[in-house]
């Protein structure tokens, strides 16, 4: 790790969701620090995307805590911060990559002012710096520049994914929340964005929770990971260490389900 | 025959009530859309259904109304709700606008300035500045509770963007007293200075919608514009061909089918009183009475 503060950016206690009787996660917790990404992976219905929505402070959990370190050094609790608080973290310091383009992206906006819009919520109102910024990073996530006024409409998946990564990017956020980040996309194309993807989070030091089912996927992005089954989390280790050495029954049958290539 | 016995403006005393409390509350929050229960009218939406409540809602006997459509007198909808309050309030009504104490207006404020004794109440169409860019109206609610703004800009970089400039004409998006972003109804953005630190009470009613927002006399409205493209009201470069204003906000007229076009004032009862004063001085140009 390289951020210079030794404490964690992100604390975990005993998260749990219950949607009326039926469990959604249970007893969660991990501490997640500076420029560490981190995997969640399991099969469908596990309980990997309510845990990220609870994470991201877009539902409220039926019991746990969510601490998170804010710029300034201070520990906040996610839920006791009041609402424009949380929804400003959220828009500035956090980003959250969806899996569909269609829902993280407005699409009837052109490429530029869907990066710029975050720069606008927090203040910019200057024309020209906001169009350098956007050209700057349509630029890092390898988007010819010359498409900056069309809209996402007019681009391919493996496009939109990035453009959307881009928007997500542009306040330099600190913790990164993606939701199969590379579903839905062809072979090729997952190479090239789990590449980029990889470069960013390195080069900016930001830290990351991906959600996936793809195991491959947390191989090359994630230092730690961890596996969740029927909402509680049965695993936990360096990513290596568990694809290489499974100790559950469950994830030895995940590993061992990957197709040989 | 027998005629209709209506309520003094049409609406019955607790409705006006209702839409009463609903100013009241507009005129505190400046800016802020309130809800309230808007009723059917005897005209269809898009002709001011909203205008037409709040104004029989403040109306009093000895109010005088004046009503313009696009700056304009003598339009069908102005003509027509005229001739509503006429007959069912009995007020008196004018076409002047320093004689009106009610002016109800579409899309235009009028050129001759307004005073402390003066309300003016616009008909709003889609009262949501932010309604095209977020279409859910819990989002859009909560944006404004919280003054998340910065979507509004989107849209101005947009035009940016495409156009080069700022190429948003009407309904130009405002801040009110610092807090809430509002549309100011479809008017010109050539009306937009106006709106602020206006001595005239101004009320804003939807009647599809169901809100209604106001912004009380001398509040501050700003624009919202960028620093390196800032806002700027757009006005015709020419002069009204039948008054010769330089400083009135002018429509473009198709005279044939052959491409000839004149420039003339939109507010009527303006032009009107400038023709007036230039035959009292035998100033009558070459093009008086072309007249609509």
């Amino acid at each position: 790790m390289t951020g210079i503060d030794e404490n964690p950016l992100l604390t975990v206690e005993d998260l749990t969701k219950w949607y009326g009787r039926r469990l959604g996660c249970r007893d969660v917790g991990f501490d997640l620090y500076e420029g560490e990404v981190m995997a969640v992976v399991g099969e469908s219905g596990s309980g990997k995307s309510t845990l990220l929505q609870l994470l991201s402070g877009q539902m409220e959990p039926s019991g746990g805590r969510i601490l998170y370190r804010l710029r300034d050094r201070s520990t906040a609790d996610i839920w006791q911060m009041s609402e424009p608080m949380r929804r400003f973290l959220f828009r500035t310091d956090w980003g959250y990559v969806h899996q569909d383009a269609q829902l993280g992206l407005r699409m009837g906006i052109s490429a530029g002012g869907n990066v710029g819009e975050r720069l606008m919520a927090v203040g910019w109102r200057n024309y020209a710096a906001i169009r350098d910024s956007a050209v700057d990073w349509l630029n890092r996530v390898e988007i010819d520049e010359a498409r900056i006024d069309d809209t996402p409409r007019s681009y391919s998946g493996g496009m939109r994914q990035r453009l959307q990564i881009a928007r997500n990017l542009v306040t330099a956020p600190r913790l990164i929340f993606m939701d199969e980040p590379t579903g839905g996309l062809d072979v090729s194309v997952q190479a090239r964005l789990l590449d980029l993807l990889r470069r960013l989070v390195t080069d900016l030091n930001i830290a990351a929770i991906v959600v996936t089912h793809d195991l491959a996927v947390a191989r090359l992005l994630s230092n730690r990971i961890m596996v969740m089954k029927a909402g509680e989390v049965i695993e936990t280790g360096l990513t290596d260490q568990v694809l290489d050495d499974p100790c559950e029954p469950y994830t030895q049958l995940l590993v061992s389900s990957i197709l040989p290539a | 025959m027998t005629v209709p016995v209506y309520n003094f403006a049409y609406l019955d005393e607790q409705t006006k009530r209702m839409i009463r409390r609903a100013i009241l509350k507009a005129i505190a929050i400046p800016g802020y859309q309130v809800p309230f229960a808007s009723r059917e009218m005897p005209m269809p939406y898009g002709w001011g259904t909203g205008g037409v409540q709040v104004t029989a809602s403040i109306l009093g006997p000895d109010d005088v109304l004046k009503v313009i459509d696009q700056g304009s007198d003598d339009t069908t909808n102005a003509v027509s709700i005229r001739k509503f309050f006429s007959k069912t309030a009995g007020v008196r009504t004018t076409t002047a606008t320093n004689e009106a104490t009610v002016i109800q207006t579409r899309h235009r404020i009028p050129e001759t300035p307004l005073t402390e004794h003066q309300v003016l109440v616009y008909q709003v169409p889609i009262p949501e500045p932010l309604r095209f860019l977020e279409p859910r109206e819990t989002e859009t609610r909560r944006m404004h509770a919280l003054s998340e703004y910065g979507l509004m800009h989107v849209k101005l970089y947009e035009d940016i963007a495409r156009h080069g400039h700022i190429a948003t004409t009407y309904a130009y998006p405002v801040k009110v007293a610092e807090r809430y972003v509002m549309d100011p109804s479809p008017i010109p953005k050539f009306d937009n200075p106006k709106l602020s630190d206006c001595p005239a009470l101004q009320l804003f009613g939807a009647g599809r919608e169901k809100r209604i927002y106001a912004i009380p006399p001398y509040t501050k409205v700003v624009s919202l514009d960028f620093e390196d493209h800032p806002f700027e009201p757009y006005r015709h470069d020419a002069q009204c061909e039948l008054c010769g204003a330089t400083d009135s906000y002018l429509d473009e007229v198709i005279t044939d089918d052959a491409g000839s076009r004149m420039f003339v004032c939109s507010d009527t009862d303006y032009c009107e009183k400038r023709r007036a004063a230039m035959d009292g001085g035998q100033q009558a140009t070459a093009t008086m009475g072309h007249g609509p």
